[in-house]
């Protein structure tokens, strides 16, 4: 059995194309309240690439390619690293004034004062 | 030696991790769930960077003899990259967040350009696709590389103006048509096995040059306004770049995520775009700050300033008040004494509500992560399109810091740089203060019609210096009826 994994022509564009349509419907649905900490979110996603990185250093049979792999690892950590900090602290801060004021139904009708 | 328990557990974990950001990402669409869905990604990352450690099982024959050395560089590098970063990004300031986002955006751009690179430099595509996906990923990585690092060193004051010289889109455009010509040349060469004009590596290098220096002269230009465009385009780019070299390496994961960011990263840039009534287009390729040539003369009325202290209390006895919040107040560290005026307004009785802009600040959303900082509860704070019909029904609309988002000849004069953008319609309240530094224009250099109707006031002053003074001045009331 072999559970390599080829992505060639067709299979590699339906996969582009339906996690754009992914990433477009789920943001699509995130309230601009929450755009900072969804950019900062989606830009830890992306770091993901030190994955790549570490594949690539791995794979690294000269000097120069030690080297480069080696700068696309640290960067690739501190991109992961970096927005995950920076998303999970303004995220901890977004709180309610009141239990019953928790869905913004409500707060659409101002309290008679 | 068998490698198919390695490829079984990295398969699996790769799968799983797309998953999880894709759930973590979803959980994001309500503060509610919010802090649980970063955690998901996260989980999602860990597990994926744990398990691509089991590549070693699968290396080539070449790179064997280097592989503990391999090995103890990516752990350093991850130790390293991973901890200045999150160091920096659990200490920096949220008003500084802008900028960070700007950063670690650039390092994933960079990363990904140097995946390519080491695929380039080893020629190691397999195929003419796979070579053109490793040159676009390795373009688009390096213009996002270096386009973040001049948009970071903007936000943060480094560069101080934005650089416009003659003809520099004919520039723009050459170097852009360099890079693709030595891009195609290099796949054009290596297909066809003839002999290079200039060794591979320097051709390799040109190219890579050419794309870091496009990516600067690209956002030299665009002004400080128009920032939170320019952090969006990049943050997509990076992920499309990412998506690219995901497909180079045959890992999903790493083309799953890449496109989701590429997808939101595109619509929130539309998004912002649309906020300010101007194509993405034009938020890149034009001018936006050159000065208006446009009369002026059309205003009526006066300034009309008055004393924090006197607008604090006059506050105190409205019933209905709605705070537009602008980038000033942030600049003036006023979010704490803001809020704090506010408690005092509730405590009074005072129903009080937030209008944010979608453009207020320097990034989208910034606005609202400020006032959470200070601890404003979120059901307070209020989108653009959600109380605009309220500015109607309030006794009193407090502008602070913004000044563009509030101005009416957005509705109303066809000869305004801003016409036709969405605006607050803080002039529809009953009583208009606007908080200001000083009588100068906004960023468009815009004479504001707002501050001189008739229901609008000034209270000139630093944004923390005027809450302070209405603070006390409420505060005062509460004694003297105690007295």
């Amino acid at each position: 059995m072999d559970f390599a994994i080829t992505m060639t022509g067709f299979v590699a564009l339906y996969v582009f194309m339906l996690a754009a349509f992914a990433g477009w419907v789920i943001i699509g649905g995130v309230p601009a309240i929450l755009h900072t900490p969804l950019m900062s979110g989606s830009n830890f996603v992306h770091g993901i690439v030190v994955v790549g990185g570490i594949f690539a250093l791995l794979n690294a049979s000269t000097v120069l390619e030690q080297s480069i792999g080696f700068g696309a690892v640290l960067l690739g950590a501190g991109n992961a690293a970096g927005g995950y900090a920076v998303t999970d602290r303004m995220l901890a801060m977004f709180q309610v004034s009141h239990p019953h004021h928790a869905k913004r139904a409500h707060a659409k009708h101002p309290k008679k004062v | 030696m068998s490698t198919i328990i390695p490829q079984l557990i990295i398969g699996t974990t790769d799968l799983a991790a797309a998953f999880l950001f894709l759930y973590g990402l979803k959980r994001m669409s309500s503060p509610v769930t919010a802090p649980s869905g970063i955690f998901v990604a996260g989980l999602g990352m860990l597990v994926a960077i744990l398990a691509s450690f089991l590549y070693v099982f699968s290396v080539s024959a070449a790179a064997r003899p280097h592989l503990a050395v391999n090995v103890g560089l990516a752990l350093v590098a991850l130790a390293l990259g991973g901890g200045i970063a999150w160091w920096s990004g659990r200490k920096v300031a949220l008003t500084a967040m802008p900028q960070m986002v700007a950063l670690y955006n650039g390092m994933g751009g960079g990363a990904a350009g140097a995946i390519a690179a080491v695929e380039l430099f080893g020629n190691k595509a397999q195929g003419l696709a796979q070579l053109v996906v490793t040159l676009l990923g390795a373009l688009i990585g390096a213009v996002s590389l270096s386009g973040s690092v001049i948009a970071w060193a903007k936000l943060d004051g480094v560069i101080k103006k934005p650089l416009r010289v003659r003809g520099q889109q004919a520039v723009n455009a050459l170097v852009m048509l360099a890079t693709l010509v030595v891009g195609g040349y290099i796949a054009f060469v290596t297909q066809s096995g003839v002999e290079p004009l200039i060794p591979m590596p320097e051709l390799i290098t040109l190219f890579f040059g050419c794309a870091l220096v496009f990516g600067v002269l690209m956002t030299l230009p665009i002004g400080g306004a128009d920032m939170p465009v320019v952090i969006s385009i990049y943050n997509a780019l990076t992920g499309l770049a990412v998506g690219f070299e995901g497909f180079v390496l045959q890992n999903p994961a790493l083309m799953i995520a890449g496109m989701v960011v590429g997808a939101a990263g595109t619509l929130l840039t539309l998004l912002m775009a649309k906020a300010m009534n101007r194509s993405v287009g034009n938020v890149v390729f034009t001018n936006f700050g050159t000065p208006a040539k446009h009369k002026q003369g059309n205003i009526k009325g006066s300034l009309k300033p008055v004393e924090a202290g006197d607008a604090g209390i006059f506050m105190r006895y409205a019933s209905k008040v709605i705070i537009v919040p602008g980038y000033g107040l942030a600049a003036a560290q006023g979010q704490q004494k803001l809020y704090e005026f506010v408690k005092l307004l509730q405590a009074g009785g005072v129903d009080v509500k937030f209008a944010i802009h979608p453009v207020a600040g320097r990034m989208p959303g910034q606005m609202d992560v400020l006032l959470a900082e200070a601890g404003v509860p979120y059901d307070l704070i209020f989108q653009l399109e959600d109380i605009n019909d309220q500015f109607a029904g309030a006794d009193v609309a407090l502008v602070i810091g913004a000044n563009d988002v509030v101005n009416p000849a957005a509705r109303t004069d066809k000869s305004s740089p801003i016409y036709g953008m969405p605006i607050l319609n803080a002039d529809k309240a009953k009583k208009v203060y606007v908080v200001k530094r000083g009588e100068g224009k906004g960023y468009a250099g815009i004479v504001n019609a707002l501050f001189y109707g008739d229901n609008c006031n000034m209270v000139y002053g630093d944004a923390q210096a005027v809450l302070g003074k209405m603070i006390e001045a409420v505060k005062g009331l509460g004694l003297a009826a105690a007295a």
